[in-house]
């Protein structure tokens, strides 16, 4: 267990009165992918956000090794802000200096100076995703990173997600699309 | 957390209070309106306008805060930004604390600094006029932080203006108390130890409400 990155046992969940999930086992360990699979509505982000320390288990127990990268439904971005001063607050916050790195990956240097609120709905998740190159985390807890991105971003963030756990890193997120990345292995809910 | 973490959570509130909800000028225009209120429905009379005027700021400064405090955690709440400082390894108390002391530096020191000029419209004794000031900046501070925990609590309620005020208003109650006293005691010894008691109230908020924010913060994104 020492190795593991991340840890559930027998988790279960309710929202309101509908059982989510239950009995929910895995392991992730150095250089795994897992997809969560499931139909809207099913627990994916409820999964992901207990993984995160967001929300806690009715029942079972969970640990996972932080700090972690978590990039949410929400972009996390202020419209009053341009695109380099919301890379500069998290670099600064968390002590990276992958800001550079972040915006040239993300082809950001053109937004640089922009108020979010101008941006598409495309480039603020963009922008959201370059948070994970600001500082190196080996977890990463993606819901839905590939929603609202075009086809060149989203072959990049396929790349990054393969590339992170070929490092050593390890990847949980939850996806709709079938992609050509082979998970370690699948959840369905 | 380092430093450069505080002070770049810093920027970014003092900012967000600027650009949202008129940054000071909606507080202070209604600061100065409860205060333009009182003085004219006291009508004609100096003397009752003048020994009540300390009072009147207190609880315009109140309602000033009100203004902006509903949005202060919510905003972070529906954008996402505080999901992301829960992940932190560091303690949330210090983006609570940012959060809260750019607030106050926005919308509750401004008020503080036109309290002479208010105070001087509601007939206060010129001559309280500085000591008024200072327990104004001191005792905001203690109200903005109970403020932004009531604010926290009620961050996913939608509509929770009001839920803040019942929350906040009796916690209010040590700093009203030895401010007005404080202000009544001028002259006299007594001043300097009600003075004291309101310094030490502040400085009680400031050491404990972090927690109870951070704790009620941690409850809304559940």
């Amino acid at each position: 267990m020492e190795s593991e990155m991340i840890y559930a046992r027998n988790l279960g969940m309710v929202r309101g009165v509908r059982k989510l999930f239950s009995g929910i086992d895995f392991d992730v360990g150095a250089g795994d992918l897992v997809v969560l699979r499931g139909p809207n509505g099913s627990g994916k982000t409820t999964l992901l956000r207990i993984l995160a320390g967001l929300t806690s288990p009715i029942v079972g127990e969970v640990s996972v090794h932080s700090p972690h990268h978590w990039i949410g439904h929400l972009n996390g971005l202020k419209p009053f802000e341009t695109a380099k001063s919301h890379l500069k607050l998290w670099a600064s916050t968390w002590g990276g200096d992958g800001i550079d790195r972040a915006a040239k990956t993300f082809q950001l240097e053109k937004l640089y100076a922009i108020p979010v609120g101008l941006l598409s709905a495309g480039q603020k998740r963009r922008l959201a995703l370059a948070r994970l190159l600001l500082v190196n985390r080996e977890i990463w807890l993606l819901d839905e990173p590939l929603a609202s991105l075009d086809q060149t971003t989203r072959h990049l963030v396929r790349r990054l997600i393969t590339d992170h756990c070929k490092k050593g890193g390890c990847v949980v997120t939850a996806m709709h699309e079938k992609t050509d990345m082979v998970p370690s292995f699948e959840i369905s809910l | 957390m380092k430093a450069k973490a505080f002070q770049s959570i810093f920027r970014q509130a003092v900012s967000e209070a600027w650009a949202k909800g008129g940054g000071f000028i909606l507080p202070l225009s209604f600061f100065i309106g409860v205060g333009v209120l009182v003085a004219f429905s006291v009508g004609n009379r100096a003397e009752l306008l003048s020994q009540i005027s300390g009072g009147i700021l207190w609880v315009a400064i109140v309602a000033g805060a009100f203004v902006t405090m509903e949005r202060l955690y919510q905003a972070d709440l529906e954008d996402g930004v505080l999901e992301l400082h829960l992940q932190d390894t560091g303690p949330l108390t210090e983006y609570v604390l940012a959060k809260t002391l750019a607030h106050w530096l926005v919308s509750g020191l401004p008020m503080a600094l036109f309290s002479p000029l208010v105070g001087i419209m509601l007939q206060m004794p010129r001559e309280l006029l500085p000591l008024a000031g200072l327990c104004y900046s001191v005792g905001s501070l203690a109200i903005f932080l109970w403020g932004g925990f009531g604010a926290a609590l009620s961050s996913s309620v939608r509509r929770g203006g009001l839920l803040i005020a019942l929350i906040a208003l009796p916690l209010y109650v040590p700093t009203i108390l030895f401010g007005v006293l404080t202000i009544e005691a001028f002259g006299t010894d007594e001043m300097f130890i009600n003075l004291a008691f309101l310094l030490s109230s502040t400085l009680f908020t400031l050491a404990v409400s972090p927690f109870m924010t951070s704790a009620a913060l941690r409850m809304s994104a559940d």
